[in-house]
């Protein structure tokens, strides 16, 4: 009777794992169904043209999304020359050169920073970067594509920091070891050694850290200006534009649901997600690449 | 016969206590190889790692006596490491190639050092692949990634890329310990071979290989050098018991 019981609590429990398993997927099935069917009426209600015309005016009915998607991109572009260097840099730093101690500290302080709320970070980028920027190159002003990309650079670093730091870590010792013992010094040996061999973390992390830049809605919608105009040259990075989130985030709560205005917001969304795919997909197939017979044994 | 390095009253502990090596004498002549024999765990790696300084890189926490190559301490402070380690060259135990092509891997360290002619480069490479027996297997192929070599093949590139660097001294650790018995004749005959231009030292994964290769062995055991002979002495009238009962398997 004891076994019975036992029987039967075994298999509730089972199937109730397996029932939360399966509506984890299920809800990203739903998330997705939805986008696409809320998203796609868009293509029917607007012509193909104009939704990828340069003009966003949605009150005369002008749903031009390239200057959004590109608002998007140009903040992500400069947030990834600042994100990048700076993130591997100072993952080399902690990983290698940091005395223990130091490393010990600076390490966690990273990762806190990586729990910053973005509205925070939005928060200090209108009070101290934007009139600062303004005050310092002289812009009519401090809410510009630059700003955003400075902020959204320091929502990435910390991701980029940690990751990249733990590639390096996971290098084996004796890689270094047989790179010293050949009379390289530190320096060559980080440079020609560590670094490369540690290189399918690193890009992990920088793809992931930027995937975090182009999802990020907060702190893009205080600092860029919200300033749906066309960036058309390099000097755009100075002025106000306006990225995909942020368009969402702003206009969604005042459309009439089922108006064109409300799918295209939603197509919107249908696009962003298919980028942020495009940066799993690419770091999936980094991070799982076949490692050869020997590399497995040695490491 | 002269004396290429001279070790006196030498001792290493590591900071969590262990006491690695104590008191060893030994004066190494050079142009020999040189086995160090033991059980597991008597301090022959460590030992190795002196020459070179790569304990330096490991948690150690005192050092005391004097290591002496060619007359100058290579203990002191002041020492130029980079240069020291260019003159003495060590092949790990496991085969270790750097991620890179087999031609990068023997280059590596040339350029480092400084070479930029791209013929002294490749004349350097293939000098030290035919020393290392390996020039005729891989000559095809210098642009393949040296993981795609097998183990034993792996282990001679990294015999050759010590070699590349012209090393006064060979340091060897369980060189053949991953490898079979064909690769391990080749790199036993290499070594034979270069001891008439380098000294070697070698802790052999097995006592019938310093039998095999070696002109003098010391035998270690728990941090302590018991004895230094010839082979002959050694496998033949070993004066200290506890080395006749190594030599004789009643332990090890």
């Amino acid at each position: 009777m004891a076994a019975k019981s036992q029987k039967i609590t075994g298999a509730l429990i089972t199937k109730g794992i397996q029932f939360s398993g399966f509506s984890s997927i299920l809800f990203v099935l739903l998330i997705m169904f939805f986008l696409f069917y809320q998203g796609i009426p868009a293509l029917f209600d607007v012509p193909l043209g104009d939704l990828f015309s340069q003009r966003w005016y949605p009150i005369e009915s002008l749903y031009g999304i390239v200057p959004l998607i590109l608002g998007s991109l140009i903040v992500t572009l400069g947030a990834s020359l600042i994100a990048v260097p700076f993130g591997v840099i100072t993952a080399i730093y902690i990983a290698e050169i940091a005395p223990r101690w130091l490393a010990e500290i600076m390490k966690p302080l990273v990762e806190l920073l990586a729990g910053l709320p973005s509205v925070v970070l939005g928060f200090l980028g209108i009070l101290i970067v934007s009139p600062f920027l303004r005050d310092v190159l002289n812009l009519p002003t401090g809410l510009t594509a630059f700003t955003g990309s400075l902020l959204l650079g320091g929502i990435a670093i910390p991701t980029i920091v940690s990751i990249s730091e733990d590639a390096l870590k996971n290098v084996p010792v004796s890689y270094r070891q047989g790179s010293y013992a050949l009379g390289v010094t530190q320096w060559q040996t980080i440079w020609s050694v560590t670094v490369p061999a540690a290189r399918r973390g690193i890009l992990t992390a920088i793809m992931l850290g930027l995937g975090r830049t182009i999802g990020e809605t907060m702190t893009v919608m205080m600092v860029t200006g919200n300033a749906p105009v066309m960036p058309a040259s390099f000097m755009a990075l100075f002025m106000p534009i306006r990225t995909m989130t942020a368009t969402i985030a702003s206009e969604m709560g005042e459309v009439a649901g089922g108006s064109p205005h409300y799918h295209v917001l939603f197509f919107i969304g249908l696009i962003l997600f298919l980028f942020t795919l495009a940066v799993n997909i690419v770091v999936s197939r980094i991070s799982t690449q076949q490692l050869k017979r020997s590399e497995r044994i040695l490491s | 016969m002269t004396d290429k390095i001279i070790v006196e009253n030498f001792s290493l502990t590591y900071s969590d206590g262990t006491e690695s090596l104590f008191d060893v004498d030994i004066h190494i002549p050079g142009n020999k190889i040189t086995a160090l024999i033991g059980p597991a765990g008597g301090g022959k790696s460590t030992f190795l790692r002196i020459f070179n300084r790569l304990n330096d890189l490991a948690d150690v926490r005192e050092v005391r006596g004097n290591v002496l190559i060619d007359d100058v301490d290579i203990l002191d402070p002041e020492l130029d490491v980079i240069a020291l380690r260019r003159k003495i060259g060590i092949v790990f135990s496991r085969p270790l190639p750097l991620p890179l092509t087999i031609y990068q891997n023997v280059s590596y360290g040339l350029e480092i050092a400084g070479e930029r002619n791209k013929n002294k480069l490749n004349a350097g490479v293939e000098h030290a692949l035919q020393m290392a027996e390996l020039w005729e297997e891989v000559k095809g192929r210098l642009f393949d990634s040296a993981y795609s070599l097998s183990g034993g093949q792996q282990q001679r590139l990294c015999l050759a890329r010590t070699l590349a660097l012209e090393p006064e001294i060979i340091l060897l650790d369980e060189p053949t310990s991953a490898l079979d018995p064909v690769a391990t004749a080749k790199i036993e005959s290499s070594l034979s071979e270069l001891k008439n231009q380098y000294t070697i030292i070698i802790a052999p994964h097995n006592t019938q290989q310093a039998g095999r290769i070696a002109d003098y062995v010391a035998f270690f055991l728990q941090g302590r050098m018991i004895e230094f002979s010839s082979v002959e002495n050694i496998f033949t009238r070993p004066v200290d018991e506890r080395t006749q009962d190594y030599i004789s398997g009643k332990f090890g």
